[in-house]
C-alpha cells in the first residue's frame, strides 16, 4: 500500500530510474519538442495561420467602413430581406460585421485572388465559421481581426456562428460565393 | 488532542478524523446531489442535439445546457474535490483536520452559491453558458454564486494546507508525505490560482451586471476567466492522477515505480499548467503568436510530457506489482488477469485510457494554434472534453466512491452486480459519445447550438448526412452513458443511506495517533527488472506506450493535412 504511505525520507530521491521510465520520458521528450516546433515551422512554410493583425475599433467606425465597400461594390440583393450581395475587387479590403443574428453583407470573391477580411462585432461575442471549408476565429466587439485569405475553391460558402449570443444566434448565417475569376 | 475522536478502519487500516469524516461525507453527498442535477440536464440536452428527437425548445435548451456546464464541470468536480483534499490530508496523514469549523463555514457558502447560481439559471435570465462571455449580460445572482462558491471552496483548500502543517508539527508520519497526498497538494496550489483568477474577472463583472462599472474588455475577460476556467479543470487533472495513484495501490499494493519521477511529473503540472488556458484565445483577434504558441504548448508540452509520464508510471506500477505475485506470462497476462469485475479498478482503468487516448490526444491536437482554426467551437471541443473530465476525472471520482462506500460511509455496496458493470457502461458509452462529436464537429458541426438544420434561417446550410449520423450516434451513446450514471446513483445513493452497515467495529475513541512508520524502499532480489523483460521492469506497459504514441503521431499528422487543405490565410 505504497501511494497511499510515505516512502523512505530522502533515499526515494537518488533512488536510480528504471528503464522503461527513463526509456520512455525520453521519447515523450522527443516527441513534446517536436510539436513545439511545429507550430513556429508552420508560420514560416505552412499556408494556412492567423495573422496578428487586428485593431481597435467601435462598432460605429466598423459599420462605416463596411457601408462604404456595400455602396461602392453590390452587385444585387438576396433574401426577402433584401441582403446586399458585395463583391469587391481582388486585393482589396473587404469588410464583414457580426450582428444579432446576421452576418452582413454577404460577400462575393473570386477564385484564387486574395483579399484582405476584416471582421468585427457589433455587439456581442460571436463565432466567425465558414463551411464548408471550416474555417473558425472568434469576433469580438471593439476588436477589428484582419484575415488575408485566398479563396481556393469555387462554390457557395455559408457563414455560420458558432459562439452562443442568445436566442436567435442558431439562425445567423451569412454567405461568401467563390466564382470564377471575371476578367 | 486527547479530546479529538479517531477510529481505525478494520478493512483498510485507515485512520479517521471524526470532524474530517463528517466534512468529508457531507462534501461527497453534496457532489453526487449535484451531478444528479446536472446529468438530468445532461439527458434533455443530449435528447435535443440528437436530431431525430430535438427534445427541447430553443431558450429550454440554452438554460439548461448552461445548468450542465456550471454543475458538472464546476460545482460537481470541486465538490467531490474538497472531500478528495480532506481525505489525503487527515486520513492518509493519520492527523486532525485544522479548524473543522472553517471547512464547515466553507461547505454552508459552496451551498449557498449552488443555490443561489441555480436559481439564477433557472430563472431564465442567465443563460448565458458556463463562460458567460460579456458583453452578454446575466442575472448578477449567477457570478454571485459562483463568486460565493468559489470563496468556500479556497476555504476548503487552506483547511488542507493548514491540515498538512499541523500532520508535520504533530509528527503523526515519517519522511515526506506519500505520493497521493503529493498530487492532491499540487490540485490545490492549483486551485488556489484557479480561484484567485475566478475572482478577479467575476467580481467585476458582477460590479458590471450591477451597473456600477461601464465596461469590461470582452478579450480580457476571456483570458483572465479562462485562467479559472481552464485551470479549475487542471485542478481536476491533479486529482484524478492522485485517484489513479491511490486505487493501484488499494487494489494492487503498488507502488510508484519512481517517487522522483511521479512527484517531478506533479510539479511540471504545478509550474506550466496554468499557462495552457490560453489554447482557448488561439483564435482571437489582438494576441500576439508568439504568446499563444508558448502558452498552449504549456512551455513546450512540459505538462504534456507529466501527463504522459502518468500514463506510464500508473499501469506500470500496477503491472509490477502483478508480476511480483507471479503473473509473468506473456506481456500482458498481468491486465488480463487483473479484478475487471472490480469497479474501483476497472472505474480507474477505463478512466486512464479514455483520458489518454481520447482526451490527451485530441486535445494537444486542437490546442495546436493553427489546427485550431478548424476545430475552434465546433462539437469537436466538447467532444474532447468529455473525454477528459467525464471519463478521466468523473470517471475515477466514481471508482473512488464504491471504495469509499464500506470504509468511508461504512455501508456494504447494494445492487452489486449494477455496481461491476457501471463503469463499462458510462466509461464505454461516454468514450463513443466523445469519439462521434469529434466526428461531427471535423466536418464543422457547431458547439451550442439549438439547430443543426438552421430551420428558421433566411440562408440556410446543408450538412453532409455523414454530421447527422453522427450526431445521431452522439444522442444514442449519451443516453447511454447518463444511464451509467444514473446506475451510479442509484448505487450510491441506496447503499449511503439504505444499505446494511459493515459488520466490523470500528469505535471513535481517542486514539493515540500512531506513527507511521515511512515505509523502507525495498529493491526485489535481482531489481525490479528482473520479473519483467528486455531490462524492462513493465514490459506490457511500455508496449501500451508506444501504440498510444503511434496513434498520436498519425492522429496528429491527419489534422495537419486537413488544415492543409483549408484555404490558404494568414
Amino acid at each position: 500500500m505504497s501511494a497511499i504511505q510515505p516512502p523512505s525520507s530522502t533515499i526515494w530521491w537518488s533512488q536510480p530510474l528504471d528503464r522503461v521510465e527513463g526509456t520512455w520520458i525520453a521519447i515523450a521528450l522527443v516527441w513534446s519538442l517536436f510539436m513545439f516546433f511545429m507550430m513556429p515551422f508552420w508560420h514560416v512554410y505552412g499556408k494556412q495561420n492567423l495573422s496578428n493583425e487586428a485593431y481597435r475599433t467601435t462598432p460605429e467606425a466598423f459599420m462605416s467602413k463596411t457601408q462604404a465597400m456595400i455602396d461602392q461594390y453590390t452587385v444585387r440583393t438576396e433574401t426577402a430581406m433584401q441582403l446586399p450581395v458585395v463583391a469587391p475587387p481582388p486585393g482589396s479590403d473587404v469588410y464583414l460585421l457580426g450582428r444579432l443574428w446576421q452576418w452582413y453583407p454577404l460577400l462575393e470573391l473570386q477564385k484564387g485572388q486574395t483579399y484582405r477580411l476584416h471582421i468585427s462585432s457589433m455587439d456581442w461575442q460571436h463565432g466567425f465559421s465558414l463551411q464548408p471549408v471550416n474555417i473558425n476565429t472568434q469576433i469580438v466587439p471593439g476588436y477589428e481581426m484582419v484575415l488575408t485569405i485566398t479563396p481556393d475553391t469555387l462554390g457557395d460558402q455559408t457563414i455560420i456562428c458558432n459562439e452562443f449570443c442568445g436566442i436567435g444566434h442558431h439562425t445567423m448565417t451569412g454567405k461568401i460565393y467563390v466564382t470564377e475569376g471575371r476578367p | 488532542m486527547s479530546t479529538e475522536q479517531f477510529r481505525i478502519c478494520p478493512e483498510s487500516g485507515l485512520q479517521f478524523h471524526k470532524p474530517a469524516e463528517t466534512l468529508m461525507r457531507a462534501n461527497a453527498v453534496l457532489a453526487v446531489v449535484i451531478l444528479l442535477i446536472g446529468g438530468v440536464a445532461a439527458l434533455m440536452v443530449t435528447l435535443t442535439r440528437w436530431p431525430a428527437v430535438h427534445l427541447l425548445p430553443a431558450d429550454r435548451f440554452y438554460q439548461l445546457l448552461t445548468s450542465h456546464g456550471v454543475n458538472m464541470l464546476i460545482f460537481w468536480v470541486i465538490s467531490f474535490e474538497m472531500a478528495v483534499l480532506y481525505f489525503c490530508s487527515s486520513t492518509l496523514l493519520r492527523c486532525r483536520l485544522a479548524t473543522p469549523r472553517i471547512a464547515w463555514l466553507g461547505f454552508v457558502l459552496m451551498v449557498t452559491g449552488i443555490v443561489v447560481n441555480n436559481l439564477a439559471v433557472m430563472n431564465g435570465d442567465a443563460s448565458v453558458m458556463m463562460t458567460s462571455y460579456v458583453p452578454m449580460p446575466a442575472n448578477p445572482n449567477f457570478y454571485l454564486g459562483l463568486i460565493l462558491f468559489a470563496v468556500g471552496a479556497l476555504l476548503g483548500c487552506f483547511v488542507f494546507l493548514g491540515t498538512l502543517v499541523i500532520a508535520k508539527e504533530e509528527k503523526t508520519y515519517e519522511g515526506s508525505i506519500p505520493l497521493v497526498t503529493f498530487g492532491a497538494l499540487t490540485a490545490c496550489i492549483i486551485a488556489v490560482f484557479t480561484i484567485a483568477s475566478g475572482a478577479i474577472i467575476l467580481i467585476p463583472t458582477y460590479m458590471w451586471s450591477m451597473g456600477w462599472i461601464n465596461h469590461i474588455d470582452p478579450v480580457m475577460y476571456r483570458l483572465v476567466w479562462w485562467a479559472l476556467g481552464h485551470s479549475s479543470q487542471q485542478i481536476n487533472v491533479a486529482a484524478h492522477v492522485s485517484v489513479w495513484y491511490a486505487i493501484a495501490a488499494i487494489v494492487f499494493g503498488a507502488r510508484p515505480l519512481s517517487e522522483k519521477v511521479s512527484r517531478t511529473a506533479f510539479f511540471l503540472y504545478i509550474a506550466f499548467l496554468q499557462l495552457a488556458s490560453a489554447h482557448h484565445l488561439l483564435v482571437d483577434p489582438g494576441i500576439s503568436s508568439e504568446w499563444k504558441i508558448f502558452n498552449t504548448s504549456y512551455a513546450m508540452y512540459l505538462a504534456v510530457l507529466a501527463s504522459m509520464v502518468h500514463g506510464l508510471t500508473v499501469p506500470g506500477s500496477i503491472e509490477v506489482a502483478q508480476r511480483a505475485k507471479g503473473l509473468t506470462k506473456g506481456l500482458f497476462e498481468w491486465l488480463r488477469k487483473a479484478p475487471w469485475s472490480n469497479p474501483v479498478f476497472s472505474g480507474m482503468f477505463i478512466s486512464l485510457v479514455g483520458f489518454g487516448f481520447l482526451g490527451g490526444i485530441s486535445g494537444v491536437v486542437m490546442g495546436t494554434e493553427q489546427i485550431n482554426i478548424i476545430i475552434h467551437n465546433t462539437i469537436y471541443v466538447p467532444g474532447h472534453f468529455h473525454a477528459t473530465v467525464v471519463i478521466g476525472t468523473t470517471l475515477s471520482f466514481m471508482a473512488l466512491t464504491y471504495f469509499l462506500i464500506p470504509v468511508l460511509f461504512r455501508r456494504q455496496v447494494r445492487f452489486a452486480g449494477l455496481a461491476k458493470w457501471q463503469p463499462y457502461l458510462f466509461g464505454i458509452g461516454m468514450g463513443v459519445f466523445s469519439t462521434v462529436m469529434m466526428g461531427a464537429g471535423t466536418l464543422g458541426v457547431a458547439r451550442r447550438h439549438w439547430d443543426m438544420a438552421f430551420t428558421n434561417s433566411a440562408i440556410g446550410f446543408d450538412y453532409p448526412a455523414s454530421a447527422y449520423t453522427l450526431m445521431g450516434l452522439a444522442g444514442i451513446s449519451g443516453v447511454a452513458a447518463i444511464i451509467g450514471g444514473g446506475i451510479f446513483i442509484l448505487v450510491v445513493v441506496s447503499s449511503v443511506f439504505f444499505g446494511k452497515r459493515v459488520e466490523s467495529e470500528s469505535l471513535y475513541g481517542a486514539v493515540p495517533t500512531r506513527l507511521m512508520k515511512a515505509e523502507p524502499i525495498v529493491e526485489p532480489a535481482g531489481g525490479h527488472a528482473a520479473a519483467g523483460k528486455w531490462g524492462f521492469a513493465a514490459p506490457g506497459t511500455f508496449v501500451f506506450a508506444l501504440f498510444f504514441l503511434a496513434v498520436f503521431v498519425i492522429y496528429y499528422a491527419i489534422n495537419w493535412k486537413y488544415l492543409a487543405s483549408v484555404w490558404p490565410m494568414s
